[in-house]
């Protein structure tokens, strides 16, 4: 499995130099971010040449990074002060103890700088591998990337959905409508600054005889903290898998 | 007279044969369908969003829900793709249970499908004979985890607890003779392994049962036989997977081609079809459910020759017996922890695909290092087959619409999420 996927990793890389990087990951998983601008013409490519055969699209999934690598619970100065309490949101002093994490290379990695990105699982049935790709959106008001429906039939409809849940646009798409959330429905529900409990809430009004919006009268809150542990077992020193990225935080 | 224009129809959200609440505009031109446009999300709960705001174990009962008629692959899936991100692998005996309660939720799943397509395109009685075997299924299902459908077995690390020593009977009641009773309690007098084996060697007969009814039926044939054909490079284009692909001709089966827990070790063979129409995916469907069989009465064979831990002794993310519990101090600790905080995963991201019934069930974790995952991606089969739904009933008759929804077998649990 893993003779296969280094052989696969020096193809791709052989054919496409600049226009991909390769991201680290680990489970013995393949993946490569891609300039947005470069992303149907690396896709189209991926599906045709030979020996690469990635015919399907599994899935295209929006992730929005905005509070990446931060908690709601801090427990490093926690001998000096005591621990907080832990249940509020968004409050300030939540700041990330993540930023100086290293990577196998002794680099450090960020959360990234980017707020939006679309990752693609691609399947190649001739070959029997797989292979992912992540590309951030410039923008982070008006994230948009070019659309792979052309490529992919059945980006079609993960593309809306990505679009409808994280507000991604994506450039070409021949039907880009809501998909999963209600007719009329406003704001972007899975972005990190939309409440989980909603914006609003639906009821009958008996006076005016029929249903009725309101700002939701519900109070949000965390039945158990996020908290992120340094953990040191999963440290590359300690770990058989040399590619296993350093978990720790700057403790 | 006016000449008839094209006009636009509207099924369900309320329609018996909407497999729940798929809502179709249909665009029509007499009786055939130009068009289709399915409008889905009646059923979004956002469980992706919920998870995301719960430690890892407490969505595991969400997933359940995803998919509600094959409940414990969808466990499996997000239980797989944590177990990637922690690099733990579970003890041998909990894969096999895994195996076996996969391909008992497969033929759960089959027979949900069987009968439903039968009773949507006009065969009623093979309803009441699926719905016969997937009660005692049901009751496989009780006996492990304690609910019939919703039952969070599966953990990362294994599963909850071993299998019975004895299988749950049924109990003297003033509605049954004693006969009766003794007759319905004759399969559970043993363990669950002995149950479950009893089963798996009945079914067989059972799907032959199945088959007489509508394989060489006329009707069947007609409503089904050239119906929603997709070929191979279709299929591709599109996403499909599970019985939607090898319906088509494609021999692709994660268990076979990518296998995970122990599916490498057991025997079994891959139905394919020819012609991709609504026909042969019934014959693999069909199929399936005796190779499921098989499997199962491998399992329960190994299962019965090897006793032993169900679940990962890592204390960091299984919780320790609880008598061990009760004179040591670490394992209170643990517990604790565990069921407080939860366990933080490693920072990375990790994609597990397995062959759910519907077809490839995937779980996409990206975790920030944090005790809750910081997104989950549930790809569900079902979601890319019925995307494809406008393209497969193109040119069709309305009443085949019925029929294409049928052999997608779609639950809108799990594409709409």
């Amino acid at each position: 499995m893993k003779a296969r996927i280094q052989a696969l990793a020096e193809k791709i890389e052989a054919q496409f130099g600049e226009q991909v990087r390769r991201l680290q990951t680990r489970c013995g998983e393949l993946g490569y971010e891609i300039a947005p601008g470069q992303l149907v013409e690396v896709c189209t490519a991926l599906r045709d040449t030979d020996g690469l055969d990635f015919q399907m699209l599994m899935d295209v999934c929006g992730v929005d990074y905005l509070t990446y690598g931060k908690d709601e619970w801090t427990t490093f100065d926690a001998t000096e002060t005591g621990f907080s309490r832990g249940v509020r949101r968004g409050q300030p002093g939540m700041e990330a103890h993540f930023a100086a994490t290293t990577d196998v290379d002794g680099e450090p990695v960020k959360a990234p700088s980017r707020r939006f990105a679309v990752v693609y699982h691609l399947l190649s049935i001739r070959n029997n591998t797989r292979l992912r790709l992540v590309s951030y959106c410039e923008d982070d008001e008006y994230p948009m990337i070019d659309s792979v429906v052309d490529v992919w039939s059945s980006a079609n409809w993960f593309e809306r959905e990505a679009f409808d849940l994280f507000g991604i646009l994506f450039r070409g798409h021949p039907d880009l409508r809501r998909l999963l959330t209600d007719y009329g429905f406003i704001g972007h529900p899975f972005r990190k600054d939309f409440p989980l409990i909603g914006e609003v809430e639906v009821r009958y009004d008996p006076d005016r005889r029929r249903v009725i919006y309101e700002p939701v009268s519900i109070e949000p809150r965390t039945l158990v903290p996020r908290v992120i542990r340094d953990d040191h077992r999963y440290e590359p020193q300690i770990s058989d898998d040399a590619s296993f990225r350093e978990a720790g935080g700057n403790a | 007279m006016p000449e008839l224009q094209s006009y636009t129809m509207n099924f369900g959200p309320q329609h018996p044969a909407a497999h729940g609440v798929l809502r179709l505009v249909l665009e029509m031109d007499g009786e055939t369908i130009q068009k289709a446009d399915p409008h889905v999300g009646l059923l979004h709960r956002a469980t992706e969003k919920l998870a995301e705001s719960k430690p890892f174990n407490q969505s595991i009962g969400y997933m359940d829900r995803l998919d509600y008629v094959s409940m414990m692959c969808n466990e499996h899936g997000y239980v797989l793709a944590i177990e990637k991100l922690l690099g733990i692998t579970p003890p041998l005996r909990a894969q096999y249970i895994r195996v076996m309660y996969d391909e008992i939720t497969r033929i759960l799943n089959h027979l949900m499908w069987l009968g439903a397509h039968g009773l949507d395109i006009g065969a009623m009685s093979v309803f009441l004979y699926c719905f016969r075997e997937r009660e005692d299924l049901m009751d496989c299902y009780e006996a492990v985890s304690g609910t019939r459908m919703h039952a969070t077995y599966y953990r990362p690390g294994g599963v909850y607890r071993d299998l019975p020593e004895q299988m749950p009977r049924f109990e003297p009641s003033k509605f049954r003779t004693e006969k009766e009773l003794a007759r319905m309690n004759e399969a559970r007098s043993g363990s669950l392994l002995d149950f479950i084996d009893d089963f798996a060697q009945r079914f067989p007969a059972c799907v032959d049962t199945y088959e007489t009814l509508l394989t060489d039926n006329r009707i069947w044939k007609q409503r089904t036989v050239n119906i929603g054909v997709v070929s191979p490079e279709r299929a591709m284009q599109l996403g499909f997977s599970g019985p939607m692909l090898r319906g088509s001709g494609i021999e692709w089966d994660l268990r076979k081609k990518q296998p995970y827990e122990v599916y490498d070790r057991v025997d079994f063979d891959i139905p394919v079809g020819v012609n991709g129409d609504c026909y042969d995916r019934y014959l693999v469907r069909i199929e399936e459910m005796r190779q499921s069989a098989r499997i199962i009465r491998q399992c329960v064979q190994w299962l019965r020759e090897n006793p032993g831990p169900v679940i990962t002794d890592d204390r960091k993310v299984a919780p320790p017996k609880r008598v061990e519990m009760k004179d040591d101090m670490e394992s209170l600790i643990h517990h604790f922890k565990l069921y407080t905080e939860g366990y933080c995963v490693p920072e990375g991201e990790a994609y597990a695909a397995i062959e759910h019934p519907k077809g490839e069930f995937g779980c996409y974790i990206v975790s920030d290092g944090a005790n809750k995952p910081y997104r989950v991606k549930v790809r569900a089969a079902g979601f890319a087959h019925l995307a494809a739904m406008s393209e497969m009933v193109e040119g069709h008759m309305l009443a085949d619409v019925v029929a294409v929804i049928g052999t997608q077998d779609i639950v809108f649990g799990e594409i709409d999420r």
